[in-house]
């Protein structure tokens, strides 16, 4: 059908493949920090928002700037490393945090023929690398021999392994209507087929259950990034910070860093699985092949990703802390039960073809 | 029980679909803080907007010249000893020209790290030469910086038209006695 790489634009085509692979990895290996720190400004200018303030204003235009302040205070303070830690876990910790982060970026479609990797395996694969960010909260809060830090770090290892349950069955739906694994395959799908001829299939959309699972998706990735109303591993007013309590310069900036990446990973994620990714009513085939298509796609995903980021920040503002057995009870008795009904459900469907990628 | 007398029992509202659901509950939530998203600012953008103070406001304690640009301090050391942290040292020293007033004050220092903005410095002064100004940026790159002089205290404090004109009298006698001013001229 064509000629070039499904994942190269036409325009670029004289360039070789493996070539235009490295110039994808070194524009996504750009995405983490600069959007890390347009995150962290958004936080604080909303929170602002919300609370009828105004908020960092003074640093560049509109305070666009104060990240990079923030970044240069933590560059420049002590790195203290308290004496009774275990050292060479409390070092590691930070890094193990902020690695799955950064690597499930590789693994996001941001248009069709722009992503890192193409995995036909995507979605497991992300999934697998997400959860090991466990490794570096529960590592950090052990090896900082504090018992807030350990607290925090057992409260998060739970609290993610309990909801790694719902969010994996709530995007199992979707790989079942879209019969696929692959990130780009999936949003395909969503993208070519029509609800009633007319509306394009974004997951969300297509039968209540695809709804319950959104609706389930986005709960357990609040809670799998440690975002209110679920931070129990942080929870400022009882363990003081939590697994990063004895942190400090650029040790907790990595912390940071690891929970903001995996909170955009998450966001795409849900861009991707039920929002219909770079999708956007026939919009994404526009000057189809060229490299404008590629950017207009880019550009939809972005926006579509950087609304549920507002969300994340919009739900922190609005929501208090739950408890931690309401959390559990949450996880285990009303979600789990729930997803497993919708996934019945969905492969029911499936199954008799009412809807779905056909067989 | 209900039929104690004084006593009412309040029956627990049961809870309904959408109350055990939740997400009715946090969208109304969320509607609620995104309406303040748009509502207007409480933020001043302090060193360009301030505030207006209060005609009470006790800000850093300031000596006043009288409207005739004298000195009304006479260095009586009332506030040097009211002064509850002891922030205040004055050093006394003979007014020249000599009037009623004998004594002037060659140094008047208050050290604003020890000051605790009471006032009493104020109410003390027999003379209202000492006023809490509306001056409230204290700050300094040393502790020596922090102890406000005699002409620091005379540039806060400024001149205060004084409605009383306590020694307009004494002023005009003299005056017509050809002694010149009762006081000597600020000494600033």
């Amino acid at each position: 059908m064509t000629t070039w790489p499904s994942w190269q634009p036409e325009v670029l085509s004289f360039l070789p493949a493996w070539l235009w692979k490295v110039i994808c990895i070194f524009l996504v290996l750009q995405m983490p920090p600069i959007l890390v720190s347009l995150l962290v400004w958004a936080e604080r200018r909303v929170s602002a928002w919300i609370q009828d303030r105004v908020g960092p204003n003074r640093v560049g235009p509109f305070g666009l700037l104060q990240s990079v302040a923030d970044l240069v205070k933590f560059v420049f303070k002590e790195d203290v490393v308290p004496g009774q830690v275990n050292r060479v876990l409390y070092s590691v910790a930070p890094a193990l945090a902020m690695v799955p982060g950064l690597v499930t970026f590789s693994l996001l479609p941001f248009a069709e023929r722009f992503m890192v990797s193409d995995l036909d395996s995507g979605l497991l694969m992300l999934f697998a690398i997400s959860s090991l960010a466990v490794y570096g909260i529960q590592i950090g809060g052990w090896a900082s021999n504090s018992k807030y830090a350990l607290i925090g770090g057992v409260r998060a290892s739970a609290q993610i392994i309990s909801y790694e349950l719902t969010l994996g069955l709530a995007a199992a739906v979707v790989v079942l209507f879209t019969g696929s694994l692959n990130l780009a395959e999936m949003v395909r799908w969503q993208s070519e087929t029509r609800i009633l001829g007319l509306l394009p299939a974004w997951t969300i959309f297509v039968f209540p259950g695809g709804t319950v699972a959104f609706v389930i998706f986005i709960t357990s990735a609040f809670a799998e990034t440690n975002r209110l109303p679920f931070d129990m591993p942080e929870a400022e007013s009882e363990l003081a910070a939590g697994y990063h309590v004895e942190y400090s310069s650029m040790k907790f900036a990595l912390f940071f860093l690891g929970e903001y990446a995996a909170m955009i990973v998450m966001s795409g994620l849900m861009t991707t699985l039920f929002l219909g990714g770079w999708s956007l009513f026939g919009l994404e085939r526009v000057m189809e092949g060229t490299i404008w298509q590629t950017l207009i796609q880019t550009g939809i995903w972005w926006a579509k990703t950087l609304f549920f980021l507002f969300v994340f920040i919009w739900i922190r503002w609005t929501l208090p802390r739950f408890r931690y057995d309401q959390l559990m009870r949450l996880g285990w008795k009303v979600f789990l039960p729930l997803s497993l009904a919708n996934l019945l459900v969905a492969a029911w469907m499936r199954t008799w073809g009412m809807w779905g990628a056909s067989a | 029980m209900s039929d104690r007398p004084g006593y009412r029992t309040v029956e627990r509202p049961a809870l309904t679909l959408a109350d055990r659901l939740v997400f009715p509950a946090i969208l109304k939530g969320m509607a609620i803080t995104a309406s303040h998203i748009f509502e207007k600012k409480v933020t001043m953008q302090y060193p360009e907007e301030k505030w207006t103070l209060p005609e009470y406001y006790r800000g850093v304690p300031s000596l006043v010249m009288d409207d005739e640009n004298r000195e009304k301090c006479v260095a009586c050391s009332l506030c040097e000893f009211v002064c509850p942290p002891r922030a205040i040292t004055i050093v006394p020293e003979e007014r020249p020209g000599g009037g009623r007033e004998e004594k002037q004050p060659a140094v008047f220092d208050i050290d604003m790290l020890r000051c605790i903005f009471c006032g009493y410095c104020e109410e003390v002064c027999p003379e209202e030469a000492i006023f809490m100004s509306k001056e409230y940026e204290v700050v300094g790159r040393s502790r020596e910086e922090m102890v406000f002089h005699k002409d620091r205290l005379y540039e806060i404090g400024g001149v205060r038209k004084d409605p009383h004109r306590k020694w307009k009298n004494a002023d005009d006698e003299a005056r017509a006695q050809g002694r010149g001013h009762g006081h000597g001229p600020a000494q600033v």
